[in-house]
């Protein structure tokens, strides 16, 4: 399902924080920056490295509180920073989560209602992986890592990946459980600063990794990449990962009449 | 959500759409408890109305649960879209205006229908309107409804909520858009708006108010409401204590019509003298309901007999728990609407379902001389058809739209009938992720995280 004209996507993330970004992706025929407008030339010898995604502009919160305020509009100002009409749109992605229900939903009813909206299709994007991304791309971690992020009652949502020459991938996951139940491997994300006793930051990756929250601008990339044939196994429905059922109890009434 | 898709609009759905001059086309979207409904018009008049339910969800419960309904809702809300779009015969691009339900409500369920509908209005670069819930009840009675002679049942299939199996939806309208769809206003005959002195009574699992409209766009005034259950809530409640199921309006109704209404005497709560003083110099809760100590009177009821080792009276308990219920409530609404010289009353919300409801309000307001007006069933339960009439009204009005950063506010008052403004910055308010489900105008049964 690789497109061939430039993917630009508006990609949002409400598992955590909430955050929203534009991500623009070339053809690889228009390989240097900024050509996309213009004819595209034939590729200078020995120039084979494609531009990667490009983040056009992106926002974000660290509130948990108001996503349902915060996220159509800060997604109008990224479009505005980003100076693309939104016609020019191609898809929206949307992290699934795992995160806390109600902000989770959030975003993914917004993604839903603006895709409808704009006739592009809403992709999702498990939101553990943006934090991989970053891992992959930001720091010197290298082989099997953890992303464990919040999941309250004393829970991380976690997920184990792993980055090697063969490249970057998901190992398991993402799962939800007590922190003292994870592999013993290195780890980022904020689960890791609420559980130091139990978990331990990955040494090469920077003090700040232990605070980490998904970001859409990373969520997006991903996305791009794997329209574009680059990337395999990111992409899935863009339906809400709970990895739990909601916790109500049959009152003992209706058990009786049961 | 997942499973949509939309299609190029075709040439004939556009023109059909813009056939009726002048009139607002508007989106209604209504998510704030458990019923996921999508609503089509064109000013009064009534295009689409499609409701899908995640009652059979909460069934187990005796009541609804937060968290399932609003998982329930972002399922159910694509599809349900598209069907309200495809009966409308319009596409999303030439809607005038979304509406939607901005509170009061769960605050979860809430923010699915407004996160979507702030994302379609910015992708369509449409008005959005964030409206009150208990406003819209009253606003589908100047929707005209029906052709003529489709008066009992005039769209959809009826009652979503007699359906038994996962998500029901009504099947939509079973009418053509077009002239001859005008020619049978159902809801106050010739009136394109509501006459001058209207109440309305609201009665649902968690709604139970009398209130004075003076205009829908302006002037809405609470009169009264419960102080603690809603009238549906106490019907839910009842029903779990005597073992008759969910929901308890239906169940109690049914097994109320083999049971004597006079074979025990419950209390009609809030009817004292010393909470109802005079017309002349009212008591605090002259025109307010409870509903909390007939709950409790039903329990011990029950209770002596299962304690004396005899069969528990049920059919006789429900009918007088129903007559107890449906005295209170019609008495003080007619007598709030003479007191405050209304002269015409729209019931609505999922109990103007029930037969005893209507039969001894329809009485009582003939008696004092007050029209009563009752929209189909489909209509007085949630759906999105109300909310899309409160925005065409208030399109029509010139009001200006909300702004795409107003937040869902469960315990919106009646008296706001828009929110057009974000909070002030800093304000800890209701829209936090963590449903707190109280006061929400739901029948609730548990606090969920």
């Amino acid at each position: 399902m690789a497109y061939h004209g430039r993917v630009l996507l508006l990609a949002l993330d409400t598992s955590a924080g909430a955050s929203a970004a534009l991500v623009s992706l070339s053809p690889r025929s228009s390989s240097s920056p900024g050509a996309s407008q213009s004819p595209a030339g034939p590729e200078p010898p020995g120039h084979a490295e494609p531009v990667g995604p490009q983040v056009l502009a992106a926002e974000q919160t660290p509130a948990t509180t108001a996503h349902a305020e915060w996220l159509v509009p800060a997604a109008q100002r990224v479009l505005a920073a980003s100076e693309v009409a939104a016609e020019e749109i191609t898809g929206v992605v949307v992290g699934v989560g795992p995160g806390p229900f109600t902000g989770l939903r959030v975003g993914l009813a917004a993604a839903h209602g603006l895709a409808l909206g704009w006739r592009v299709p809403v992709h999702g994007v498990c939101s553990l992986d943006a934090l991989a991304l970053r891992t992959v791309e930001s720091t010197t971690v290298r082989g099997e890592f953890l992303v464990a992020t919040d999941a309250r009652r004393r829970e991380v949502y976690w997920a184990e990946y792993v980055t090697d020459d063969d490249g970057s991938r998901l190992i398991q996951g993402p799962f939800v459980s007590s922190p003292a139940e994870l592999p013993d491997l290195p780890a980022v994300g904020a689960g890791v600063g609420l559980y130091p006793e139990v978990l331990q930051l990955a040494e090469q990756a920077p003090a700040e990794a232990a605070e980490w929250t998904p970001h859409a601008a990373e969520l997006g990339c991903l996305a791009a990449s794997a329209l574009s044939g680059d990337l395999f196994g990111v992409l899935c429905e863009p339906r809400p990962l709970y990895l739990r059922e909601s916790d109500a109890q049959v009152p003992a009434q209706m058990r009786k009449a049961g | 959500m997942s499973a949509y898709t939309t299609g190029p609009s075709t040439p004939a759905s556009v023109e059909t759409a813009v056939s009726a001059a002048g009139e607002p086309l508007v989106l209604g979207i209504e998510t704030s408890c458990d019923e996921t409904g999508i609503g089509i018009v064109r000013g009064r008049q009534l295009l689409a109305h499609e409701v899908a339910s995640s009652m059979e969800e909460h069934v187990r419960f005796g009541g609804v649960i937060p968290e399932i309904a609003a998982r329930a809702h972002v399922e159910a809300f694509g599809p349900t879209l598209q069907r309200a779009l495809d009966t409308a015969e319009v596409d999303l691009h030439d809607l005038d205006a979304i509406a939607v339900t901005a509170g009061p409500g769960l605050a979860g369920a809430l923010m699915v229908g407004l996160s979507a509908a702030k994302g379609l209005a910015m992708a369509l670069n449409k008005p959005l309107y964030g409206v009150n819930h208990l406003v819209a009840h009253v606003a589908v009675g100047i929707l005209e409804t029906a052709r003529p002679g489709d008066r009992e049942n005039p769209i959809g299939s009826g009652h979503p909520k007699q359906e038994s199996t996962g998500l029901q939806t009504n099947t939509g309208l079973q009418m053509n858009p077009g002239p001859q769809a005008n020619t049978g206003p159902h809801g106050l005959p010739g009136q394109t708006v509501l006459p001058e002195n209207t109440g309305a009574l609201l009665v649902s699992g968690g709604h139970t108010e009398i209130l004075r409209i003076g205009s829908l766009t302006h002037d809405v005034e609470l009169i009264g409401s419960t102080i603690d259950d809603a009238a549906g809530e106490a019907y839910d409640k009842t029903a779990r204590l005597l073992g008759l199921g969910y929901p308890g309006g239906p169940k109690i109704d049914a097994a109320a019509a083999q049971g004597d209404p006079a074979a025990f005497r419950f209390p009609r709560g809030l009817t004292m003298p010393k909470f109802e003083g005079s017309a002349a110099n009212p008591g605090k809760h002259r025109h307010n309901w409870s509903f909390s100590g007939l709950k409790t009177a039903v329990a011990r009821a029950a209770e002596q007999f299962e304690a004396a080792g005899k069969p528990v009276p049920t059919a006789d308990i429900a009918a007088s728990f129903q007559e107890a219920v449906v005295d209170v409530l019609t008495s003080k609404a007619v007598r709030a609407c003479r007191e405050r010289g209304l002269e015409h009353l729209l019931l609505g919300g999922g109990v103007a379902a029930n037969r005893r409801l209507r039969e001894v309000l329809a009485t009582r307001c003939a008696e004092a001389g007050i029209t009563l007006v009752v929209p189909p069933v489909s209509l007085c339960t949630d759906n999105g058809a109300m909310v899309a009439a409160l925005g065409a009204q208030l399109v029509a009005a010139g009001e200006s739209p909300s702004s795409l950063a107003i937040p869902a506010s469960s315990s919106l008052p009646p008296s706001t009938i828009q929110v057009e403004e974000p909070r002030a910055q800093g304000h800890a308010g209701e829209t936090s992720p963590v449903d707190t489900g109280a006061g929400t105008g739901c029948g609730v049964q548990h606090h969920l995280t």
